[in-house]
């Protein structure tokens, strides 16, 4: 099987261009010195905070553990050209998506033209028959998407980019891309002097310009909040950040109320209308009047103000039919189907089980897919073979018998690799991509995007959630360096 | 602003200015614990202490003796004692991670460094081998913590809602310092005068004002011996000693003025009214009707005061 490593070249034929510069600079560090920095590094993330909490682990006093990310020293390089084209194939595919999403929600055109099963959409447990006919602003549904790419090598041994995943609820993760960028910047001021990194530091505003946007009322100052689950959610850090950033109130559930179909927030000088909802909550909690009854982090009434189109959220409710593993495998077709181009990005071949001739394949092959579950997040309740045992094979060949359409599977992909600092000192370990596309008038996003590691070796699971870390993600101004 | 953001700030600063007083309070019974004392004597400081910051049922339901050890480690390191440093320590910083999108970069790590600090100082290390510098510490992260309040909040409604419960908080605690002593004082010292306990006294009251910064300012202000009412006169009347209850009253109007509109007059009339006391009020007449009824009184209406800035901003309605 091919390998592929950002930085090296096959069977040490030497260096990738882009890292020369990187590589002799790196050779030119002490080890203590770079030792020195990771332990900067940690105590400057714990100072400021950026930590995640664990589900389900506790401190011994019984408080929520506050985890660090691990951060890795050496960053992921993009060289500009390779940057160009992934940028102009996440514009097609997000473009796409939210079509798709526009579609289902009001004529179902590509349901009826056959290109997708229709009960595959609205059999699914993402579909929001609520949003039937629903109109949104400028027909935007996922205003903020986090697209999942990988690289693995084709059959030449070169790298080739590869959609695993589209993210369109409530991405998170861009926090640790700019927070990264800043520590970098901070450690190793003298590497940006030598290699023009393209900035990504003006995110926040082009997510404000994107959330003003969304706003349905024709008002020359729309309000707009951060709406959180509150600060035992896992992502609290990165909630409060934006909402910093932007300048913006970081409310809760609690905060909100809905009176004749408008949503206002409670503040010291009374209640406040808001026009505009960036929320960090998923659907089933967004309001108890129509979604979960028992949810408390949402606000009763919301979705009559939604429907009204007095108040915005982003993303939509309802983005999750077009992010389900189930109908990942169409979005290709999606492409072509309202856009009438061929898609720029890959798609990683996948195995519907809920087909017949899908599921007997992939129960065929077991030791050698990748298998997850359809509504699955974070890594977990997911099958690597390669990386299984025999017993865990066994259990999971359960699991997938007792409910085939819950799965979908994949080839394992051999996700690229970058050298990265762990004990026993520098080492290759596999990474993805998660560029951030904004969605508003126009589709933009800032150059790059936050790289995961999987840290343990031989790991392809890069879920901070699973022991992953992030890196700095740098894309090159132009191919020259 | 949020009114749940505003109440977190307010209940931040609180807590700091809390754990800053419980150290105040506590540096000055230890110094006092170590002058040459008659054991029953020294528990009955410890005991004034924990009853005057209502604690002493809880305390006893907890440890048998009242002795300097386990009072010190009840006020400072027992994390069931909500009143506790390191209880007060967790909730300053549990109330600004709620709202760490509402503080400066600065004033957030410096609350999160206070209590990752804290842990090690009072956990990692037996601090009864030398109370005192904790107690600095304690003071000095406070300090910090204003400094960086003054020095790179914008000077709008969250900054009053901050500056209220600093002010608040001390308004409260002073009273309670003075009480405690005053008490003490009258039980041991007063009626039975002779020379040895004049000299006492002394340090009694002296250890008052350290504990308050305020020995200098005494003397600046008095150029005189060291004498009890002008000990209350400073902490209770002095508008420009900034530890006294005038002066956080001061405080408490015109933040309230920030934040206030009229339609929410009842805080701010409250809180005039008390600060016209403390304006006009006369150490004498104050010491005529009894000094503890007058702190009681006062402590009763700073406890409103706290309630209506609640109910008109902080509790959502």
């Amino acid at each position: 099987m091919h390998r592929f490593d950002e930085m090296h070249l096959e069977a040490n034929a030497g260096l990738r261009a882009h890292y020369q510069n990187y590589a002799d600079w790196l050779s030119r560090q002490q080890a203590e010195s770079m030792q020195a920095h990771r332990i900067e590094a940690e105590m400057i993330f714990r100072k400021v905070g950026i930590t995640f909490a664990v589900y389900g682990e506790k401190d011994e006093d019984g408080s929520g553990t506050e985890r660090l990310i691990p951060f890795d020293l050496i960053p992921r390089i993009i060289p500009a050209h390779e940057w160009h084209s992934l940028q102009r194939g996440l514009i097609q595919r997000v473009t796409a998506l939210n079509k798709f999403l526009h579609d289902v929600y009001h004529d179902q055109e590509i349901l009826k033209a056959g290109v997708i099963p229709t009960e595959q959409v609205t059999n699914n447990s993402q579909f929001r028959p609520e949003m039937m006919g629903v109109n949104v602003p400028s027909d935007i549904y996922s205003h903020i998407s986090g697209i999942d790419i990988v690289r693995a090598p084709n059959a030449q041994g070169e790298g080739e980019y590869y959609v695993l995943e589209d993210n369109l609820r409530v991405p998170s993760g861009v926090s640790y891309m700019l927070e990264d960028r800043k520590m970098m910047m901070r450690l190793f001021p003298e590497l940006f002097r030598s290699y023009s990194v393209a900035p990504v530091a003006h995110y926040p505003d082009l997510l404000l310009e994107t959330l003003r946007n969304a706003s349905p009322q024709d008002v020359e100052q729309p309000t707009v909040v951060v709406l959180t689950p509150g600060m035992f959610n896992s992502a609290y850090f990165e909630h409060a950040f934006l909402a910093q950033q932007m300048g913006l109130e970081l409310v809760e559930g609690q905060d909100l109320f809905v009176k004749d179909a408008y949503v206002y927030m409670r503040t010291t000088r009374g209640p406040k209308r808001i026009d505009v909802i960036y929320r960090r909550v998923d659907d089933d909690f967004l309001d108890p009047s129509v979604f979960l009854a028992n949810s408390t982090l949402g606000c009763s009434g919301l979705m009559e103000a939604y429907k009204a189109g007095h108040v915005a959220v982003c993303n939509a409710i309802g983005t999750g039919v077009a992010d389900d593993k189930s109908i990942y495998p169409f979005v290709p077709k999606m492409i072509e189907f309202y856009l009438g181009e061929k898609p720029i990005l890959n798609n990683v071949p996948t195995y519907t089980c809920r087909n017949a001739d899908d599921l007997k394949y992939t129960l065929a092959n077991l030791p050698d897919l990748v298998v997850k579950q359809v509504h699955g997040a974070g890594g977990y309740g997911m099958l690597v073979g390669p990386a299984s045992t025999q017993a865990e094979i066994a259990a999971f060949r359960e699991a997938l018998l007792a409910n085939p359409s819950n799965y979908v599977a994949q080839p394992t992909l051999s996700l690229s690799t970058c050298p990265t600092y762990v004990e026993s000192g520098v080492a290759p370990r596999h990474i993805d991509l998660r560029p951030f596309v904004l969605s508003g008038k126009t589709v933009q996003m800032v150059p790059g995007g936050l790289t995961r590691v999987a840290l343990k070796e031989g790991s392809l699971v890069v879920n901070s959630s699973q022991g992953g870390g992030t890196k700095d993600t740098w894309v090159l101004e132009s191919d020259r360096s | 602003m949020l009114s749940r953001t505003a109440d977190h700030l307010f209940w931040m600063s609180r807590y700091t200015e809390r754990a800053e007083n419980t150290a105040r309070m506590l540096d000055v019974s230890y110094q006092m614990s170590l002058l040459p004392q008659s054991a029953p004597v020294a528990q009955m400081g410890w005991q004034g202490l924990l009853s005057i910051c209502e604690l002493l049922p809880f305390y006893k339901s907890k440890y048998n003796e009242v002795t300097a050890a386990n009072v010190m480690r009840f006020m400072v390191s027992d994390e069931s004692n909500p009143s506790s440093i390191i209880s007060c320590l967790r909730s300053a910083r549990e109330n600004a991670r709620a709202v760490r999108g509402s503080l400066t970069t600065e004033l957030w790590e410096t609350q999160n460094q206070t209590w990752l600090e804290a842990q090690r100082h009072i956990h990692a290390h037996n601090f009864l081998d030398d109370p005192a510098k904790l107690f600095e510490w304690v003071k000095f992260r406070s300090h910090l913590s204003r400094g960086v309040t003054i020095g790179t909040m914008l000077k709008d409604e969250a900054r009053s809602f901050m500056r209220l419960g600093t002010y608040l908080e001390r308004g409260d605690n002073t009273a309670r310092l003075v009480d405690v002593k005053y008490k003490a004082i009258e039980s041991d010292f007063f009626g039975e005068a002779n020379g040895k306990d004049q000299e006492y006294d002394f340090y009694h009251w002296s250890a008052i004002l350290r504990s308050v910064s305020a020995f200098e300012i005494y003397r600046k202000v008095y150029r005189d011996v060291i004498r009890p009412d002008r000990v209350a006169e400073l902490l209770i009347l002095r508008s420009d000693m900034p530890r006294s209850l005038h002066a956080c009253m001061e405080e408490v109007v015109s933040n309230l003025s920030i934040v206030s509109d009229n339609l929410r007059s009842g805080t701010q009339h409250k809180a005039g009214k008390l600060l016209s006391e403390l304006k006009f009020g006369q150490i004498e007449e104050i010491m005529d009707t009894g000094l503890h009824a007058f702190l009681t009184q006062y402590l009763d209406k700073v406890n409103v005061i706290g309630e209506s800035i609640s109910a008109d901003f902080l509790v959502a309605s």
